[in-house]
């Protein structure tokens, strides 16, 4: 045991990050294999129809078109946590902004690209809008912005029903499922791989690269940070703290703005409260917490979600509820979220132990 | 203006009801303090009661509680799985035993490992939600009327009754007089409404909300009047004095947490076995999080829990009950707001006064404009309201001085 501390202790800091995810990861499959036993299935046989199903081309593309909401999602949550905000209201800016969009994109008529482009733009910017309410909130009165984005996204619900009732919603189609106006041809944005993969992935894509180089490798993603980590000392260096809630919060917004881009112009062209798909807000939460805020951890972590969501229909099919899935990325999360914990105490006490030692042995030296 | 305590209670009691009745002569309109409303008021007030209870105890203890919804929803599955295996009373244990499963995961994670505490309320959250699913394919696809969604209805409920002597209810197989009834019908200035409003919240009454009301005055005598809540209190105010006190600081969160899932649990166990008849996806519908703005807007007290989810559960009531009569509330606030500018005047606060000339403007103008309220809009009144209050009173408000920190043990000597 005393030797396996050892190689422990020797190993750099981020191939302890990855192993502690690794750790959390099995032992979450752990706990949900004894579920599946205790409720008289057999996990051996779930998990392998998983791997088996997940691995092929197919699947490895639906794989990656599921990942598309995921990234944007836990992009636009990551940066709050970047600045120690907790952004909850994700899932009532981007409906929001999916709804506002739509029904922008469906009454302009623009050549093909900027069309699409211009329907980007105002979707991020209803969802820095609807984040913008949060963020005055804070800074100006106060207000925990957690308690104020849940009670948003209630209000933001209400808010859509209204709006689409009176005023955007197009019963022209008489089918059940309603949603706005289609729109036109020159706002849709084509498949990279016919029916399977969209082209918002790439979009996806270049936000998460674009949260890199704003928040780890700009002098303002540099502020963020700081602030984020320690308010106080980074007032007394002169950021004004105010300044980055708003700002965060409104790049929060804006990404979070683009989370249902894919089903808006990519599938459906169109806001539905049928169509157009809920819960992202939250399973972006989820997926920043196992990509711990970095961009690489988040596609890793969006891949990963994105891979289990695709294997579910399967999954059925062989007589296991496929409601198992999104069980075991929920408890994937919060193994994750307590080993995380356990490995920040772990890292502290090394470098403490480290240091003393170092010292230690600089005394003996001197 | 010196007021006893009791004359001021007294009178916040009466003129809001003599409001009332004004407004009902004024306009017509019965619904406001009938006894239809009053009764599906207290029906829906009580499962946010409950919640703000579950959130109340959580954060006394030390610990932010986003999870409530969560502890709600195991609460809806096991209470609505137990009541349709083994009868309704079972059924409400199950579902406390189930909010209290959810109360432990909460505790473990943030309690043992000192993980974020609304991180692991939001995870707590999307794995109720997801795990009932799977439980309810397990359980209840391929029953008789039940589902991925929902389950098979249940066969017998929580027995009602009515109050005897006022209102009608039988004591030993007499059927009593219903005076509360008869007055009301009268319709008289203030004591037909005032009849109402007792009549809704004593006749046709399910134990399992009497049970539920009980809990405010026992949240309250445990947690101010009882040694336990004391040093629970104390563990949420200011862990590191307790501990110094020997309060163990670690154990108090845990019962805390315990109790605020058993009352979520059972706030989620009233919606599947009393306010209705089967277990059904989504049936919280994020009371969870109204319990929270609740919690909020009481202050972190059981009585101003209690009023706030007595509004929120009355708004609910008259949109269930009369949808039309929403209207007439904006001339009830309007009233309101006058008689608040004159005793404005009367105090000499000016700035008092000149707000309430404006909400009183404004209020008597959207009841004279507004023909109907959009109900997608009056859906979010809770959530805007807890806004309002929290932008404009939070100077009044308290909560646990150190709710939401994390403590371990000995860390800070």
């Amino acid at each position: 045991m005393a030797k396996n501390r050892n190689v422990i202790d020797a190993l750099p800091r981020p191939v302890v990050t990855l192993l502690s995810s690794l750790v959390a990861i099995l032992l979450a499959l752990g706990i949900c294999g004894l579920l599946l036993l205790v409720t008289g299935k057999d996990p051996i046989a779930a998990y392998r129809t998983i791997l088996e199903t997940g691995l092929t081309g197919n699947k490895l593309l639906e794989m990656l078109k599921r990942s598309t909401p995921l990234m944007l999602s836990a992009s636009a949550v990551a940066i709050g946590f970047k600045m120690n905000l907790f952004n909850i209201g994700v899932e009532g800016q981007y409906l929001f902004a999916a709804l506002i969009a739509a029904e922008f994109a469906s009454r302009i008529s623009a050549p093909p690209v900027l069309h699409v482009l211009l329907t980007l733009m105002v979707a991020s910017a209803a969802g820095a809008f609807w984040a913008s309410i949060a963020a005055m909130l804070k800074v100006t009165r106060g207000i925990n912005e957690v308690i104020s984005t849940i009670m948003l996204n209630f209000i933001s619900l209400s808010v859509m029903q209204w709006l689409f009732d009176n005023y955007m919603r197009d019963d022209s189609d008489g089918g059940l499922r309603v949603t706005t106006t289609k729109i036109a041809p020159s706002g849709q944005v084509p498949d990279i791989v016919d029916g399977r993969l969209n082209g918002v992935w790439l979009v996806a894509l270049f936000v998460v690269f674009c949260y890199w180089l704003i928040v780890f490798r700009s002098k303002f993603g540099f502020r963020l940070r700081s602030s984020g980590l320690n308010s106080s000392a980074a007032q007394t260096s002169g950021i004004a703290a105010n300044r980055m809630i708003v700002v965060a919060m409104l790049l929060s917004g804006a990404i979070a703005g683009l989370v249902a881009m894919q089903s808006v112009v990519g599938e459906e062209y169109a806001y539905g409260p049928q169509a157009t798909p809920t819960g992202f807000g939250f399973a972006g939460i989820a997926v920043a917490l196992l990509g711990r805020n970095h961009p690489v951890g988040i596609v890793a972590a969006a891949m990963l979600f994105g891979f289990l969501d695709s294997t579910s229909a399967v999954l059925q099919l062989s007589g296991i509820p496929n409601s198992i899935v999104k069980v075991i990325q929920a408890v994937v999360v919060l193994t994750v979220v307590i080993v995380n914990e356990a490995t920040a105490r772990y890292m502290n006490r090394r470098t403490a132990e480290q240091t003393a030692a170092a010292l230690r042995a600089d005394k003996v030296g001197a | 203006m010196k007021l006893s305590r009791r004359a001021r209670l007294l009178v916040l009691f009466a003129v809001p009801i003599a409001l009332m009745s004004i407004v009902r002569l004024w306009s017509g309109e019965d619904a406001l303090t009938s006894s239809d409303t009053i009764g599906a008021s207290l029906r829906l007030s009580v499962p946010i009661l409950l919640a703000g209870l579950a959130g109340l105890w959580a954060e006394r203890s030390g610990v932010l509680n986003i999870g409530i919804e969560g502890m709600m929803i195991f609460g809806t599955w096991f209470g609505g799985w137990g009541a349709w295996q083994f009868g309704p009373w079972v059924g409400l244990a199950f579902a406390v035993l189930g909010g209290m499963l959810g109360g432990l995961i909460h505790a473990i994670a943030t309690v043992r490992f000192n993980v974020d505490q609304i991180i692991s309320g939001v995870v707590l959250n999307l794995l109720a939600f997801f795990g009932v699913r799977y439980m309810s394919d397990l359980a209840f696809v391929g029953q008789p009327g039940g589902g991925v969604s929902q389950s098979p209805p249940q066969t017998s409920a929580i027995p009602r009754f009515d109050v005897p002597f006022i209102s009608g209810g039988e004591l030993f197989g007499w059927k009593s007089p219903n005076i509360l009834l008869s007055l009301e019908d009268s319709g008289w200035f203030f004591i037909g409404d005032l009849a109402g409003i007792l009549y809704g919240l004593t006749n046709n009454l399910s134990w399992g909300t009497v049970i539920g009301v009980a809990a405010v005055p026992a949240t309250f005598w445990i947690l101010w009047r009882t040694r336990l809540g004391l040093r629970l209190r104390s563990s949420g105010e200011s862990p590191t004095a307790a501990e110094t006190l020997g309060v163990d600081v670690i154990r108090l969160r845990y019962v805390g947490l315990l109790v605020s899932g058993g009352l979520a649990g059972y706030a989620g166990g009233i919606l599947a076995i009393v306010a209705s008849s089967y277990y059904r996806q989504g049936q919280t519908a994020g009371r969870g999080y109204i319990g929270l703005a609740t919690m909020i807007f009481g202050n972190w007290r059981p009585m101003g829990v209690l009023g706030g989810a007595s509004l929120f559960g009355y708004t609910e009531g008259v949109k269930l009950v009369a949808n039309d009569a929403i209207s007439t509330l904006f001339l009830f606030v309007a009233l309101a707001a006058v008689l608040l500018a004159v005793m404005a005047v009367v105090n000499r606060t000016t700035t008092r006064g000149i707000v309430a000339v404006f909400v009183s403007v404004i209020a008597a103008y959207a009841y004279l404009a507004i023909e109907d309220v959009p109900q997608s809009l009056t859906q979010s009144l809770p959530y805007l309201a807890t806004l309002i209050v929290l932008a404009t009173a939070s100077q009044r408000l308290r909560p646990p001085a150190m709710a939401g920190v994390p403590y371990r043990r000995g860390e800070s000597h």
